[in-house]
């Protein structure tokens, strides 16, 4: 690379409103740097980034590149100034290939307007085998693992020119494996004169890559931290207290086995086998984590434990009693309270109100109603009661549910779910896209319901959160479990089961894995619990 | 985002599309404002529309911001039909065109004959809807609004039905065809069954309600079972209804002895809506019961289980249903409920106000429903103040032409303005520089300019 570039952001501030999302943060990344963004969901990190790749125009303040004041009116205007950025869902078209949607948005054509990719196509080669990327220029995008999808991302940007490159929560859909790759790639991106811009709330990645770590706290930077500062001080920095990383946990005392799960297999309506011959149980008093990458048949598992889905053989009891073929009222009558992975499709109506939310599944039952009609006073009580038990920061319990932040809505959903005496409770992403300050108070309130002795099933593509709740851990692979293993088992071993390996192959293949990946993720390790 | 150019011209191509990029980021910014309740929270500093990819509510959130958004875009759209329809008055008016041939020499008189025109329609409207100050007595003077909230009547229980139908998700066009059934059944047991007085009315509305919503019930039946789309199925039973009607009307059974047109026997006396405030009005106990209609949905929606599994599974079906809500009962159900309340202005119409069934029983009151029912934002109660403000359109317009000689199809252009501006909430206020964004003074007035000259010319 022969151009390098010095980034700067000085005051920039940046209202909704009357909300103030960035307050005068001044950030400078140093050409050749991996600059860390640290904070946590809805600090401002995301705000920022689109201010610099001019998605929004900022209040106040201003960008400087090279120290000159430059104004970007449109992302067009960053790319041509050598920003790239990488976003959390990705912009791609799954039905073109790798060439295709790299070229899109800046096709290179021939006489008369023929599309010419043999450029792009070139271009791809060289960047792919510079960094190491194995991509195929030709491979259509919807067939390429997530990771490698990734990577298509990154080359768009480096294609066009990308000095700085900005990666937004680049981790959140990766397997622990890929994330270390990717990680490694940065190192080279780095190594090649790219400025890298890394936006993440997960202490363990920021530590490994991070050059400088820039802390923002509600739109503010509060300061600069050394990558080699101690975990728990990070943490403490972002969240603005003292935060108990690791959860005080009583070891489980398993009682009965009351939730079993017999050769469960679900079929899609493409006729694939989504769940495929599962088999386990939870006993009371026990946490069963399923672990895995997303879209390995979590999703229908619970859906069909909760009767949403239609294609289900096998057997599912709960205190001796069949839950498979019953409608979703019945099995939720029989006492299982669910928190679903999405909870803006599937936990709430974001229309609706806070109080109503709380009773959404609970509507037509005493006190709330009397035959059709309902109470609203008994809803609102029971709104102010849950409000102020999972303190939920909302305006008023009328407040629509959709305006609340990720982290009250979950905690909306898990007070209406647990506000009731369960006989089996089971929590899909439990705190995905929630701040760190709650997770630790959802984390603990499972473990509570744990502890009155109800069977728990977490589900959680998130391995540090498997790693923290589990008494027990189940990984599923294309809809098979792969195996059963204890709490304490350590990272590389899920990792590799959550890519289908079970664990008795692990030694044969760990030994051929490149030993850098190897080597960070021993790293990683060693800094994940403090 | 990607470019579309080259980077070269990435200059220029970047301004237009942050021009484009701001007001949906100021949009946001209230939703945002929300979120911190004015700083007892603490700030997201990314929008919650942002944070996710997926709006809350469902694939059709845009029909559902039209029918469900603010009551202020109601109001100023009907403000601003009202004044482009005067526009149209003037531009047919005689006055405005002889005016025009020297508009240079003296514009005074151009405008004054502007002012003139539309100034006499809408009063004359309002004379014919609300009160008629030349009236010979008290009675008379009020005659005009009798008739509004008689023509109303129909339309506030129909646009009760597709209001209904919209907060559980569904979209019923189907009124017509449920007026049709419900005024068939009403009509029978009205003219072929001689019932005691009380009883035989009775009869009459629940067979008129019965009607409607079975023809509503089938619809949510079809769709619940087959997944067949709402909007296909209640066009298709309207054509049904309307078709099985003329051939009823055909047979002995139902058409008039000794006459060839279709046209059944006049209703029994006591099957018929006693005038509340006497023979010299028409308005009938249909209306009492329209109202009763409107407080009965508005405690079915806000207060009972039943209106919160439809609000639910209209909001977010899939939630709706992880909550254990039947959503195949509940498009069953509100489908028969719409229906019912439809059917309840066929019966309005046969023991009401016509006291026959011909093949005109529904007349076009099952598609003003629709725009009714947007118009009120699918609530009850504005569902309620669109009919009032609907039937005073009709009413008025009568007298309207009588008076001054303007068509009665202005007021359907006045009608049909309203339904275009309210399913553009952004044209409206931009018009009236509601937006949240700072307008610019010049665009606004071109804006205006264009306008005024356009309807002139």
């Amino acid at each position: 690379m022969v151009r390098v570039l010095k980034l700067e952001l000085r005051g920039i501030t940046k209202r909704f409103g009357t909300l103030l999302a960035n307050d005068h943060i001044d950030v400078v990344v140093e050409p050749g740097q991996i600059h860390c963004l640290l904070g946590e969901n809805g600090a401002g990190k995301s705000t920022l980034m689109n201010v610099l790749y001019g998605l929004y125009e900022p209040s106040e303040g201003e960008i400087l590149i090279d120290d000159k004041a430059v104004a970007f009116r449109g992302p067009g205007d960053a790319m041509a100034a050598g920003i790239g950025m990488v976003h959390q869902h990705f912009m791609l078209v799954p039905v073109f290939s790798v060439a295709e949607n790299v070229a899109l948005g800046a096709e290179p054509t021939k006489a008369a307007g023929f599309l010419n990719l043999e450029e792009t196509r070139r271009r791809i080669k060289e960047i792919s085998d510079q960094y190491g990327f194995d991509v195929d220029p030709d491979a259509l995008v919807e067939d390429l693992p997530v990771g490698v999808q990734q990577r298509v991302e990154i080359i768009k940007a480096l294609v066009r020119n990308a000095k700085v490159l900005i990666l937004d929560e680049p981790t959140a859909v990766l397997t622990p494996q890929e994330t270390d790759e990717l990680l490694d790639i940065m190192r080279q991106l780095k190594a090649g004169g790219t400025s890298i811009v890394f936006i993440s709330h997960k202490l363990r990645e920021v530590k490994e890559v991070s050059d400088t770590i820039t802390v923002i706290r509600r739109g503010k930077v509060v300061g600069t931290a050394d990558p080699a500062a101690p975990t728990a001080e990070l943490a403490s920095m972002m969240v603005g207290r003292a935060v108990s990383l690791t959860l005080d946990k009583a070891p489980a005392q398993p009682k009965e086995k009351t939730f079993e799960v017999r050769d469960l297999t679900v079929i899609a309506s493409n006729g694939q086998h989504v769940v495929d011959g599962l088999s386990f149980d939870i006993a009371r008093g026990e946490i069963l984590a399923v672990a895995g990458v997303q879209g390995n048949g979590q999703t229908e598992l619970t859906e069909a434990i909760l009767g949403l889905q239609d294609r289900v053989s096998g057997s599912i009891r709960l205190d001796g009693k069949e839950l498979l073929g019953r409608s979703v009222k019945e099995v939720l009558h029989a006492g299982v309270g669910f928190v679903p992975e999405d909870r803006k499709v599937d936990g709430l109506v974001g229309t609706f109100s806070v109080a109503e939310n709380l009773v959404l599944d609970l509507y037509d039952k005493p006190p709330f109603a009397k035959g059709i009609s309902m109470s609203p006073a008994k809803i609102l009580e029971n709104a102010k009661a849950r409000i102020g038990e999972f303190d939920v920061r909302t305006p008023s319990a009328a407040a629509a549910a959709g305006t609340l932040s990720g982290g009250n809505q979950q905690k909306v959903v898990m007070a209406r779910e647990l506000s009731r005496p369960l006989r089996l409770f089971i929590a899909s992403q439990p705190t995905r896209g929630v701040d760190v300050g709650s997770i630790e108070f959802l984390h603990r309130r499972i473990v509570a319901e744990r502890d009155q002795g109800t069977p728990v099933m977490i589900i959680s593509t998130e391995l540090d959160e498997v790693m923290e709740l589990a008494d027990r851990i189940a990984v599923i692979y294309k809809g098979k479990l792969v195996g059963i293993v204890p709490g304490g088992t350590s990272r590389d071993v899920l990792g590799l089961m959550m890519a289908g390996i079970p664990p008795e192959e692990h030694a044969h293949t760990t030994g051929q894995a490149p030993a850098a990946a190897t080597a960070s993720t021993s790293d990683a390790e060693g800094n994940d619990h403090v | 985002m990607s470019d579309k150019h080259p980077p070269k011209h990435a200059a220029e191509e970047g301004s237009s599309k942050a021009h484009r990029a701001a007001p949906a980021a100021e949009e946001t910014a209230a939703v945002v404002s929300v979120d911190t309740a004015g700083g007892a929270m603490e700030p997201s500093a990314v929008p919650a529309t942002a944070q996710s990819g997926q709006l809350p509510g469902g694939p059709d959130t845009l029909l559902r911001k039209i029918f469900t958004g603010s009551g202020m875009v109601s109001v100023l759209a009907v403000l601003l039909a009202l004044i482009i329809g005067g526009l149209l008055i003037a531009s047919t008016d005689k006055q405005v065109a002889t005016t025009s041939t020297y508009i240079f020499a003296r514009p005074t008189d151009f405008l004054a004959a502007v002012w003139n025109a539309v100034t006499r329609s809408y009063i004359a409207l309002f004379q014919g809807s609300v009160f008629n100050p030349r009236g010979n007595s008290v009675a008379a003077q009020f005659a005009p609004f009798m008739e509004t909230l008689t023509i109303a009547t129909p339309l506030i229980t129909a646009g009760l039905g597709v209001a209904l139908a919209f907060r559980a998700g569904l979209f019923n066009i189907g009124a017509q065809g449920q007026i049709i059934v419900a005024g068939i059944l009403a009509a029978w047991v009205g003219f072929a069954l001689h019932l005691p007085l009380g009883l035989h009315l009775l009869l009459v509305l629940v067979a008129g309600v019965i009607g409607g919503a079975f023809w509503g019930g089938l619809v949510g039946l079809l769709k619940a079972r087959t997944g067949a789309h709402e909007v296909i199925l209640t066009i298709m039973f309207n054509y049904i209804a309307l078709y099985f009607l003329r051939y009823l009307l055909n047979t002995p059974a139902f058409q008039r002895p000794g006459e060839t047109n279709p046209i059944s026997p006049i209703l029994d006396p006591t099957a018929v809506y006693p005038q509340i405030f006497g023979t010299q009005y028409r308005l009938h106990l249909g209306f009492l019961l329209a109202i009763a209609a409107t407080v009965l949905v508005w405690w079915l929606l806000n207060r009972s289980t039943v209106g919160f599994e439809f609000r639910a599974v209209g909001a977010n079906p899939k939630a709706a249903q992880t909550a254990g809500i039947n959503v195949s009962r509940s498009t069953i159900l509100v489908m028969a409920i719409a229906g019912g309340l439809a059917g309840m202005s066929g019966v309005a119409q046969v023991a009401g106000t016509e006291k026959v069934l011909t093949d005109g029983v529904a007349a076009t009151y099952g598609f003003d429903a629709i725009t009714v029912a947007l118009l009120g934002r699918s609530t009850p109660w504005g569902t309620f103040a669109a009919g009032l403000l609907f039937g005073a359109f009709r009413a008025g317009a009568v007298q309207m032409q009588i008076q001054t000689g303007t068509p009665i199809d202005i007021v359907l252009v006045v009608q049909s303005l309203i339904v275009l501006f309210i399913a553009a909430p952004p044209l409206v206020r931009a018009v009236f520089g509601l937006n949240p964004r700072r307008k610019k003074p010049a665009r606004a007035a071109k804006f205006r300019q264009a306008a005024t000259t356009g309807g002139a010319a």
